[in-house]
């Protein structure tokens, strides 16, 4: 297995073929040069998200990077999307909770234009009250499908729960009361938020570095930076102390949702790849692990049934999700708890470890084959401070990792008798 | 990266198409069958992917949980997808372990037990998944569309079935259709990747030769007739978003007409990703009808799509309404776009466009090892591979002229059907 695997990593990005740089307003750059392909992919992320918004504006800054590429100082609305569009290039701005995001994509020909379009969206963003208004109605309407949707709600539920009192706990489209009180006045104050400084570009794709560096050095470094950055400062996490079941009525719905769960590592914990691992064997591995086991395969209660790891820069959390019949929500919940106290009673066995450490490893080229797998992988060296070299070492750190040690990070987070537990759906009443 | 590709047909009639690519050690290998909904009948609608969820269930070599595991800890992904015209499962993993994914699939092509307790247990999940869908409002009404546009073509009816099939059918129901559509010569078998073509094609007739070729029930499928007059419908669900759904029949694939559509369907509703995953998408706020509906603030969306199939399906558009829009105002709108489409010159510059974005998508689209050996497999159910090759060829030759002639026969008001679903306030289904 060590042999193949070394053969898989030799194709990989190291830090010998993947280059990082400064701008001189403080941008760091991550570039890959891929000349298999025929187009180039750009991420971007900086400073600035729903944390920063006012509770009764929640969804600014959404609604902020919603309008960036609806018209800046140099085009409209009409000639962003017909450059684009033209010559089948794209780019989005969506926000987070801690920060504005961005992702483009082009061929090799049209790259440069896209760069334009990029800077000129971040920094010249005419925010018109035609396209404001426009834009307002249709995050309205987003916002009553997601009221309809039984897997949203019960995320938006969980959220609200784990993450009481922190901006986590907030989505970030925000409330149809909050999203009608937005002004544009409310959008430029979020938008003089963006800042250089902090700002992170990943890119892979059909350039040479030279030009790469180039392209972006030309059009990036035209950002100035304006004043210090200012974060907030979110109140502390608070731990959940005991069991929370709450049922989210949806009617007319088959299906119901479960999200149950607690809170998990963060990426840049030092007991992270433990918890990776032990997650990969309980609701992951093969069609979702020992959950997927026992409520899809042996009950055939659910078409999904598995569960997750969300790990932030500061937290995380440990998810557990299914898609069950509403007769069936109470016996599945059961069915979950279970086999999170089996999971915890004693170590994984080493045969399993030993098959979720070989799909993990050898799943990885499969991840990097795309410019928007290995930018999306580049963005998350930098943000997590992997290393340059991670790729290469990622092997290892899992192969390192121990039952027992599992068993004890897992201890750690889960606690069957304070899992949040939600559900969303037709009639089923806890 | 080698551009092209060698095809070669076993005795058993098992068709097979290589593509050598070098770029990353790992290979993606598709088995595609001739069967999907297309093939059923009253009292087993649903049953192609019903089948295709047992397939994962086991044979006596790969028993049970073991095929999942097998492919997994050597880091592979593998999936399946059951369509109106075909079912397909892949494996992309490491090239070096080929001969696991060519034995696994020669093994389930002829060897899988149906075991009367898996079938049970897979039943209530596939129940679960309908029940996903019938959550979305969009599967209703496309369901209704559907089933109102087509009288006697199968294509009338949902790949998951009906939940009064899927509750009585039986494990033999099962395991017949499976032995009478899963044999070689109902099958392609679609391999790209880092591979030498002379050694895998030894392999694959070690592994697949010897499989015999059982005699299915291929009774013909009923043609559907042209379609008289305009058909309405009305649905009503929980919600607050009110959607229409608009759907054309179209032409089959493998046809001229079909090339017109995609470069009409982009004029009007931006253009389609080629690949039924991945590749992504570009946006579609410079067409025709998003100009005309999101721009005047009577939808907040509007997306056209149009279908590579076997026999002629339906061209369709969703759109999502502004929650204070007439519905029949925003039909009204829709019915001026595909008047000017039908009556005024079509500039070259804009088919010209249309072009330029589906070679982007075409390139994008191309990028990776799995979708390389998707075209392959995929264009053999309703063309063959150079239906794949030529595509943007024949793009380019469309005229707007042909667009504009295509236009005036496709959009007749007989041959459409249209459907709205209104929602219902909570307080009316807390009601009932």
């Amino acid at each position: 297995m060590r042999n193949k695997n070394s053969e898989l990593q030799n194709h990989l990005p190291n830090a010998q073929t993947i280059r990082r740089f400064q701008l001189q307003n403080g941008i760091t750059v991550l570039a890959y040069s891929n000349m298999e392909s025929k187009s180039l992919t750009i991420i971007g992320m900086l400073d600035g998200g729903s944390a920063w918004d006012q509770p009764e504006k929640l969804g600014t800054a959404n609604f902020t990077a919603s309008m960036l590429m609806r018209g800046n100082e140099h085009l409209s609305f009409q000639e962003i999307n017909d450059k684009l569009e033209s010559v089948g290039a794209s780019l989005s701005f969506s926000a987070g909770t801690m920060n504005t995001w961005f992702q483009g994509r082009a061929l090799v020909k049209d790259f440069p234009m896209l760069l334009s379009l990029i800077v000129d969206s971040l920094t010249k963003p005419a925010f018109p009250e035609e396209y404001i208004a426009r834009l307002r109605n249709q995050l309205l309407t987003s916002l009553i499908i997601r009221d309809q949707d039984t897997t949203e709600r019960a995320a938006l539920e969980f959220d609200k729960v784990l993450f009481k009192g922190h901006p986590y706990a907030l989505p970030v489209d925000g409330f149809t009361d909050t999203i009608a009180q937005i002004q544009r006045q409310d959008l430029i104050h979020h938008h003089s938020s963006y800042r250089p400084q902090h700002a992170t570009i990943a890119i892979s794709g059909a350039l040479p570095f030279e030009k790469m560096e180039e392209l972006i050095r030309t059009q990036f470094e035209q950002w100035t930076p304006m004043g210090k950055p200012s974060k907030p400062s979110p109140a502390p996490f608070q731990l959940v102390q005991s069991r929370t079941r709450i049922h989210i009525p949806i009617e007319g719905k088959s299906q119901s949702d479960i999200q149950m769960g607690t809170f998990g590592p963060s990426r840049t914990a030092s007991d992270f790849y433990a918890a990776y691992l032990g997650n990969h064997v309980l609701g992951q591995f093969g069609l979702y692990g020992r959950i997927g086991r026992s409520v899809r395969n042996k009950a055939g209660l659910a078409y999904y049934a598995f569960s997750s790891l969300n790990a932030l820069p500061e937290t995380g959390s440990w998810e557990f999700n299914a898609g069950v019949n509403p007769a069936n929500v109470e016996k599945t919940i059961d069915l979950i708890v279970d086999e999170i106290k089996r999971y915890l009673q004693e170590p994984l066995q080493q045969e399993e470890l030993e098959d979720s450490k070989s799909h993990l490893i050898g799943r990885l080229p499969m991840s990097l084959e795309s410019n928007a797998g290995i930018a999306n992988a580049l963005l998350s060296i930098e943000r997590f401070e992997l290393g340059l070299d991670y790729f290469q070492t990622y092997a290892d750190r899992l192969r390192r990792i121990t039952p027992e040690q599992i068993l004890e990070v897992s201890r750690r987070y889960l606690d069957p008798g304070k899992l949040v537990i939600i559900s969303a759906g037709a009639k089923n009443e806890p | 990266m080698h551009n092209d590709i060698v095809t070669f047909q076993l005795a058993n009639g098992l068709k097979v198409l290589l593509k050598e690519i070098h770029t990353t050690p790992i290979i993606s290998q598709w088995v595609w069958y001739r069967v999907g909904s297309r093939n059923e009948k009253p009292g087993i609608r649903g049953i192609s992917h019903w089948v295709e969820h047992l397939q994962f269930k086991g044979t006596k070599k790969y028993p049970g949980e073991q095929l999942d595991q097998t492919i997994s800890r050597v880091g592979g992904m593998w999936n399946a997808m059951t369509y109106l015209d075909w079912t397909t499962y892949y494996e992309t993993l490491p090239a070096s372990e080929v001969d696991l994914v060519l034995a696994l699939e020669a093994d389930r092509m002829q060897n899988s037990t149906f075991d009367e307790g898996e079938v049970n247990a897979e039943r209530t999940v596939v129940i679960s998944e309908l029940e996903g869908n019938e959550n979305e409002p969009l599967f209703h009404l496309n369901s209704a569309i559907q089933a109102q546009a087509f009288q006697l073509h199968p294509y009338a009816h949902d790949v998951i079935g009906t939940l009064e099939d899927l509750q009585n059918m039986t494990r033999d129901q099962l395991f017949t259709y499976y032995r009478s559509h899963y044999h070689p010569a109902n099958a392609i078998l679609s391999i790209a990747g880092d591979f030498n073509t002379a050694d895998l094609t030894k392999k694959i007739e070690h592994y697949f030769s010897d499989i015999p070729v059982h005699s299915g029930d291929s009774e013909p499928i009923l043609q559907e007739p042209l379609q008289q007059q305009e058909k309405q419908l009305e649905i009503k669900g929980p919600g607050d978003a009110l959607y229409i759904q608009i759907a054309y029949h179209a032409p089959q694939a493998d046809s001229r007409e079909f090339f017109i559509l995609t470069v009409l369907d982009s004029l009007l509703a931006g253009p389609s990703p080629l690949v039924m995953f991945g590749g992504g998408s570009i946006s579609n706020r410079t067409s025709r009808l998003y100009q005309a509906l999101v721009e005047k603030d009577i939808a907040v969306s509007v997306n056209g799509d149009v279908q590579a199939t076997i026999d002629p399906f339906l061209h369709t558009f969703v759109l999502t309404l502004n929650p204070t829009a007439d519905p029949q105002q925003a039909l009204h709108t829709f019915d001026d776009e595909i008047s000017r489409i039908q009556n005024e010159p079509i500039s070259k510059q804009e088919i010209d466009r249309a072009i330029q974005q589906a070679e982007a998508m075409f390139a994008y689209g191309s990028e990776n090892i799995t979708n390389q050996a998707f075209w392959m497999g995929y264009s053999n159910i309703f063309a063959n591979y150079d239906w794949y090759r030529n595509y943007l060829q024949s793009l380019r030759s469309i005229t707007s002229t042909e667009v504009q002639t295509f236009a005036q026969k496709h959009f007749s008001a007989h041959n459409r059907t249209v459907g709205i679903f209104y929602p219902t306030p909570q307080e009316e289904h807390n009601a009932k």
